[in-house]
């Protein structure tokens, strides 16, 4: 029943999709059209009936209920409860859901929350995200249906894939559906401004916050996901240019842009035609990352739902949507004027350096990620990994992180050099020592580590600098907001230069009683224990890690052989120091009885993940700053208005009420 | 500037279209030897079997088209395939088999249970022939035509509806 009852609120909310596009679309024409007064609330009902259906998704898996296909092709009665809720997102169906839930409950906040704007842009807006959700809903219902039942319910599930049977999944999909997913505001928001060309600060400053949440949820996805892999795929690489991992961090380079832009236009009335086709270009990427992933056209480690029919139906959808979207961007953005000009040293310069060096970036993924797609259309296989990305990636990085370091310090409009050299001065000066020193200790390091290791030390110290000379308590929070998230910034570059020039790796075959190297630590193989899960037996080992011949650490990786359904997996061991983390991986046993062992000690690479956090909570103090000033705006607006009124009725009405008091 | 405002349309048109093209096109599974159209590589095999003589190149050069089928005693496809590789010979067709990573006993054995269609086997131990000629898996079957050049590869086991396919391949190389 619960399955029924899941399906059918799926098809309400799909209905009311409809309702809302047409009750936007009647409302640009006559704001008096009967049915302009219910977009909101059908906005806000579809978010409930499709929150309804994705929690009538869980229960079935939480119950194990057998003759639901999805339940069975993708659960098993026997895996911890965890893992079988997980796994109701852990395959298309289910993830498809979770995504137009997400959708929709954005639609609902917005359409419940948002009273800033003048409403018939927010009736476009409501519209252009009903219009979205039409054809995702439309994909679900009609080829992707979650609650597809068994004609014979089956007396077992086939399991989840092991990989999967983590706690990191529990977190990472979702985290980064409400990342992808969120952006579609941005992109109604983009449409709704379009439509009704009001493309103002105002514009920007009631979009800004939600793409800031969109963009918190993101980071934390892709921060989440790189360490899963980083433990749980076993290969101790913490990114690894999959077409899959592009696909979310495209969204997030536009993201970051489009954060950026947003602030010129609501600080300064400039950059609207930007700021407007970033507002689509993000989501858009979310729509061609999932078509990319979900249609198999690419080669990825993630390709767990692959379907060439369902990629036709994706395909039509970013047509429709993206291409839509554009269209209406090249008609009307020229109608939009492009606001005030500045100079090129000040804020908005920095900002818009910032946003051209993003976008190149974006451009040079999504380069390299379709480009075998392209090569393949002329028959020539290729993969582009490592090799393309980190070069050509880093001509545009290091001259945004360079100006990074000056950027929040100069002043809106127009700036001059003299007034912050003092600040550049030292930021060169420490990225020079920085450089020198590394170079004169390492010795042979190559120029990428070497540049990212000074220029993170530079970063971290000038991200800090608009602190300067102010009362820390007194200082905008969304202010901190910046300055933690760039100081992020700095944080993850650190970790990852020194990951990749100074990491340490060892292979060997020991035999228990054996010790071998890594670094300054000494690793002795004390024994190789059976040991037996839920659903899986391993092979555990007992590791004794001492470094200096100090105090003994137990390490113990594992390799797990799952019986439902059948595969191997290794389950590495990390002991994390505040300089490093010692990574263990024990593999197969060789027949003369050794087993293979493989550690790595990596110098700082926590600070990859430590960085991602630090930048995903500057977005939330920066959401949190503009959410409390606007309500201090709103609420010394409203007085304005009381005593205005109240001194109107004292001056002009003796008659009234106030005149009593005369 | 106001063409500048169709630049992203037009990308995403090349994009979709490019998107578009790869889905309507069959997706390949495999990966072809790059060494279709050039001269098979001069090697020496010992037999493998005590039935059937070694393989050379010189074998490949007597001017008739043959089949070169990489298998292995151990392969299950091989199994599958052999009742196929009988009905190519029952067409006067030559196989040359190399036996990849295999044992002497092992080889009569199979040969034994599912048939002998083959007219020399060579051991190749480690691999070496079959990566030169590009064969990434077994079992596979390859066109050599009269000269020694390799014509077509055929990646996995002969299915009944690959031999017509393998006759006319052949056909084509005997001309």
């Amino acid at each position: 029943m619960s399955a029924e009852l899941g399906l059918a609120a799926l098809w309400m909310a799909a209905a009311l999709a409809f309702l809302q596009l047409a009750g936007g679309a009647l409302a640009q024409r006559d704001a008096e059209a009967p049915l302009a007064a219910l977009v909101r609330p059908a906005a806000m009902l579809q978010g409930l009936l499709a929150l309804f259906s994705f929690a009538m998704l869980l229960w079935v898996f939480a119950t194990t209920d057998l003759s639901v296909k999805l339940v069975a092709s993708n659960s098993h009665s026997m895996k911890p409860m965890i893992f079988k809720l997980s796994g109701a997102w852990g395959n298309h169906e289910g993830s498809m859901l979770l995504w137009v839930t997400v959708m929709a409950l954005a639609g609902a906040l917005i359409g419940w929350l948002e009273k800033r704007l003048p409403e018939k842009t927010m009736q476009a807006t409501l519209a252009a995200q009903g219009f979205v959700a039409i054809g995702f809903y439309a994909f679900l219902l009609l080829s992707s249906n979650p609650f597809e039942r068994l004609p014979m319910p089956v007396a077992e599930g086939n399991g989840l894939n092991p990989l999967l049977q983590d706690i990191g999944l529990a977190f990472h999909p979702p985290t980064l559906y409400m990342g992808y997913v969120g952006l579609s505001v941005a992109f109604s928001f983009a449409v709704g401004a379009l439509l009704t060309r009001q493309v103002t600060p105002e514009f920007a400053r009631v979009m800004r916050p939600w793409v800031l949440g969109a963009w918190v949820f993101l980071t934390l996805g892709i921060t989440a996901g790189s360490y899963w892999a980083y433990y749980e795929l076993g290969w101790g690489g913490w990114w690894f240019w999959d077409p899959v991992e592009n696909a979310s961090l495209m969204p997030w380079l536009a993201a970051t842009a489009l954060l950026h832009s947003a602030s010129v236009l609501a600080a300064r009335d400039a950059l609207r035609a930007w700021t407007i086709m970033l507002g689509v270009v993000a989501f858009s990427m979310s729509m061609v990352g999932t078509f990319l992933v979900r249609s198999g056209i690419l080669t990825s480690v993630h390709a767990f739902a692959v379907d060439p029919e369902r990629g036709t139906f994706i395909l039509a959808l970013l047509a429709v949507y993206i291409g839509g979207a554009l269209l209406l961007f090249a008609l009307r953005a020229g109608s939009v004027s492009e606001g005030r000009r500045f100079a090129a040293m000040s804020r908005e310069g920095a900002l818009v350096f910032n946003n051209v060096m993003l976008s190149a970036i974006l451009g040079i993924v999504l380069l390299g990620t379709l480009y075998p797609l392209l090569t393949e259309a002329f028959g020539v296989r290729v993969s582009v990994g490592p090799p393309y990305f980190n070069p050509v990636g880093a001509i545009f990085t290091i001259p945004m992180l360079l100006v990074m370091t000056i950027g929040p310090l100069l002043r809106w409009r127009e700036d001059n050099a003299e007034r912050v050299r003092v600040p550049v001065a030292i930021t060169t000066a420490l990225i020079v020592t920085t450089a020198l020193f590394v170079m004169l200790a390492a010795g042979n390091i190559s120029l990428l580590p070497l540049l990212g290791l000074a220029i993170a030390v530079g970063l971290a110290v000038a991200s800090l600098m608009p602190l300067r000379g102010r009362n820390l308590l007194r200082t905008p929070l969304s202010t901190w907001g910046m300055v933690v998230a760039h100081f992020g910034i700095a944080v993850s570059l650190l970790g990852m230069a020194s990951e990749s020039a100074f990491t340490e790796e060892r292979l060997v075959a020991v035999a228990p009683g054996d010790t071998t190297e890594v670094a300054d630590w000494q690793i002795e193989l004390e024994g190789i224990d059976p040991v037996a899960g839920p659903n899986w037996t391993a092979m555990e080992a007992r590791l004794l890690a001492r470094r200096g011949g100090g105090e003994p650490h137990e390490l113990r990786p594992e390799a797990r052989s799952f019986w439902a359904p059948v595969q191997q997996t290794t389950e590495s061991a990390l002991l994390t120091r505040w300089d490093g983390q010692l990574y263990a991986v024990i593999g197969d046993q060789a027949p003369d009885g050794r087993w293979q062992l493989r550690l790595w000690w990596k110098p700082l690479v926590t600070l990859i993940w430590l960085g991602g956090l630090l930048i995903a909570l500057g977005g939330v103090l920066s959401i949190i700053g503009r959410l409390a000033s606007d309500i201090r705006r709103r609420s010394a607006d409203r007085r304005e208005a009381d005593e205005h009124d109240d001194l109107a009725q004292i001056r002009g009405g003796r008659s009234g009420p106030a005149g009593e008091l005369v | 500037m106001r063409w500048t405002l169709w630049a992203p349309l037009l990308l995403f048109a090349f994009f979709l279209g490019l998107a578009g093209y790869q889905l309507s096109q069959p997706k390949e599974q495999f990966i072809h030897s790059t060494m279709i159209g050039k001269p098979l590589p001069a090697f020496n095999l010992e037999p493998a079997s005590s039935t059937r003589p070694g393989v050379s190149l010189a074998d490949f050069k007597d001017g008739k088209p043959k089949l070169l089928n990489i298998w292995a005693s151990w392969c299950l496809p091989c199994i599958a395939e052999a009742p196929q590789l009988e009905a190519l010979k029952e067409a006067g067709v030559e196989i040359i088999g190399v036996a990849i990573r295999d044992r002497p006993e092992d080889v009569d054995r199979f040969l034994e249970m599912h048939g002998n269609p083959y007219t020399r086997i060579g051991a190749d131990d480690i691999s070496a022939i079959q990566l030169e000629i590009g064969s990434s898996g077994v079992p596979e079957t390859f066109v050599i035509d009269g000269q020694g050049i390799i014509r077509h590869q055929h990646i996995g086991d002969v299915r009944a509806g690959d031999v017509p396919e393998l006759l006319a391949r052949l056909q084509e190389a005997a001309q």
